[in-house]
């Protein structure tokens, strides 16, 4: 090893060492800052120590690269805060690219000599690339909604995807057995790239945390299986703990809608849904108005604000921090219960109320809050639906039976902001909008909380 | 090169479970920044496509590790800015609130 090899490993034993650091200090909102600089400096001297390396003769189009990776990436830092699912869709997107390019180029590079296990991981390098790129695209184009966000399925379904991805490896075996045969490569690429496309058309708005958590993990794994090809420790060190962060989130949200992995990428949840809304029945509701709500809410000591993908919708978490302001004044006590798949990634409902000022100690986890539902006065329910719905609990004919929920149902009173009694996205009736204790506040979020906001500023006024 | 798959394999199995211990203890609260800066620090796969561009082998690696190169910088960019844009919103209920 000559010096300057020397040298470069050592930045890249630094950046490791940073890169670990990074994510554990992620740990606590406190320490969480220096996480985002540790992984700079990291990053910096990888970069840095690289840019060094003796092989390197052509350094402008690793200039152009550069810098028109830094003039697009910009403007994807500064997307708003609602815009962030997507915006992390694309970036898995990105990322599987790189990937799948680099595994590309190395694999023409080296072809025929490839001993059988570095085929093996180049195909594997391949094949999450691939359909993490075109399936994060599709989970993006979702989430943006210019692609439909009803789940489509069809008979057979299934079959077809195993069917490709079982082609794609049996592909993969033959190369591994005969990398001479360049020629069956291409098919490594297509098939996945495919596969990808096929895996998200099944999959509707209320399954994305997972799916992205899912295709965040491919994405790690990929770029772990690339290290093994580049024989690069650090890029297997970077991906390994990508790899498991996403492997992680998905467990985490799997649990969260009592659903198995497969279950959530086979399962067809639309289907389900469609048979279980035959039985809907008009049964009565109460409803209330902006006046009558902001009289309970300022009557109340302890409120508890469940959040879900409809306040993201409308746009609602400044008016619903206006609320908290106004509630907090009068002395109420208010907290936010959020559940882990509320909204459309892991953590988007705290992204939304944190960028609305509301302190972070009061965004209470599912676990955390439900305990205080029975001595809380109000449950104010704002654009969530499913993961309040009690029949999860009692019903076991419910598609959702099992799934944990927020249980705002043991409130003593609970307000519902929901624009009419049309079944939610997941197209489940939600035993809730009946209870005794239920007040139906039918509207738009935004303009529903800020009425609110404006009934308990104008009584202010008058008791002086 | 056998024996360097080896060695990546261990480093590949104590990252993984660092990361498990690591990742398990983040706050869900700041799961949505994990993610991004997970997807941030991922991208260093740009060190991979650097050498393949810069070595300049043959035009096919260059134009694809150019491409890939673009593709990782704007997510280390990106990822890096949306991350700490997120973390600052992140305040806790202090004693002197307004």
């Amino acid at each position: 090893m000559t010096f300057s090899e020397t040298f470069i490993e050592i930045t890249y034993i630094i950046a490791s060492a940073l890169f670990i650091l990074s994510l554990k200090w992620l740990s606590s909102p406190k320490t969480s800052r220096w996480g985002v600089w540790a992984g700079e400096i990291g990053m910096a001297l990888a970069i840095g120590g690289t840019l060094l390396y003796k092989g390197i003769v052509d350094y402008k189009l690793v200039a152009i690269g550069l810098v028109l990776g830094t003039i697009i990436g910009i403007p994807l830092g500064k997307v708003a805060m609602t815009a962030v699912p997507q915006r992390t869709a694309l970036s898995h997107a990105f990322g599987a690219l790189c990937v799948t390019l680099v595994g590309t180029s190395e694999f023409y590079l080296r072809a025929p000599d490839i001993p059988p296990f570095m085929m093996a991981v180049l195909s594997m390098e391949v094949i999450l690339g691939s359909l993490t790129f075109t399936g994060s695209l599709m989970a993006a184009g979702k989430l943006q909604e210019v692609l439909p966000q009803r789940p489509i399925t069809y008979k057979g379904q299934n079959f077809v995807n195993l069917g490709m991805l079982a082609l794609a490896i049996g592909v993969a075996g033959i190369l591994v057995m005969h990398p001479d045969q360049v020629k069956l490569f291409p098919a490594l690429i297509v098939i996945p790239l495919i596969f990808g496309v096929m895996l998200i058309i099944p999959i509707g708005g209320a399954d994305m945390p997972t799916v992205i958590s899912l295709l965040n993990s491919y994405a790690g794994l990929s770029a772990a299986a690339m290290g093994f090809v580049l024989n690069s420790k650090l890029l297997i060190i970077a991906g390994a703990l990508d790899g498991s962060s996403g492997f992680i989130l998905s467990v985490i949200m799997s649990k969260a809608m009592n659903r198995s992995f497969t279950n959530v990428l086979f399962g067809g949840f639309g289907q389900i849904q469609a048979a279980a809304t035959g039985k809907e029945e008009a049964r009565p509701v109460k409803s209330a108005t902006a006046e009558e709500a902001a009289a309970i809410l300022s009557a109340a000591s302890r409120v508890a604000i469940v959040p879900g993908y409809g306040m993201a919708v409308a746009q609602a978490q400044h008016k619903v921090r206006e609320l908290y302001d106004a509630l907090t004044k009068r002395g109420v006590d208010v907290r936010f219960g959020i559940h882990p798949v509320a909204g459309r990634m892991p953590g988007h409902m705290n992204v939304l109320l944190a960028e609305a000022d509301i302190p972070y100690d009061k965004l209470l986890e599912m676990d955390v809050i439900n305990g205080d539902f029975p001595q809380t006065d109000v449950a104010l329910v704002i654009g969530a639906n499913d993961v309040t719905n009690p029949a999860a609990r009692s019903d076991a004919s419910s598609p959702i039976y099992g799934m944990p929920i927020l249980d705002v149902d043991k409130a003593r009173t609970v307000m519902v902001i929901k624009r009419s009694m049309a079944a939610g996205f997941a197209g489940i009736d939600n035993p809730l909008y009946y209870l005794d204790q239920t007040l139906m506040l039918f509207g738009d979020a935004k303009n529903f909380v800020g009425n609110i906001v404006r009934e308990l500023a104008g009584s202010d006024g008058h008791h002086g | 090169m056998k024996v360097d798959l080896l060695t990546g394999l261990y480093v590949f199995m104590l990252a993984a479970f660092l990361g498990f211990q690591v990742i398990t203890r983040v706050s869900p609260l700041l799961h949505t920044p994990l993610m991004s800066l997970t997807n941030a620090l991922d991208a260093i796969a740009v060190v991979g496509a650097i050498i393949l561009a810069g070595e300049h082998k043959n035009n096919l690696a260059a134009i694809l590790g150019t491409i890939a190169i673009v593709a990782a910088t704007s997510n280390i960019v990106g990822g890096f800015i949306i991350t700490d844009r997120m973390l600052r919103m992140f305040k806790a209920s202090g004693p002197k609130k307004p």
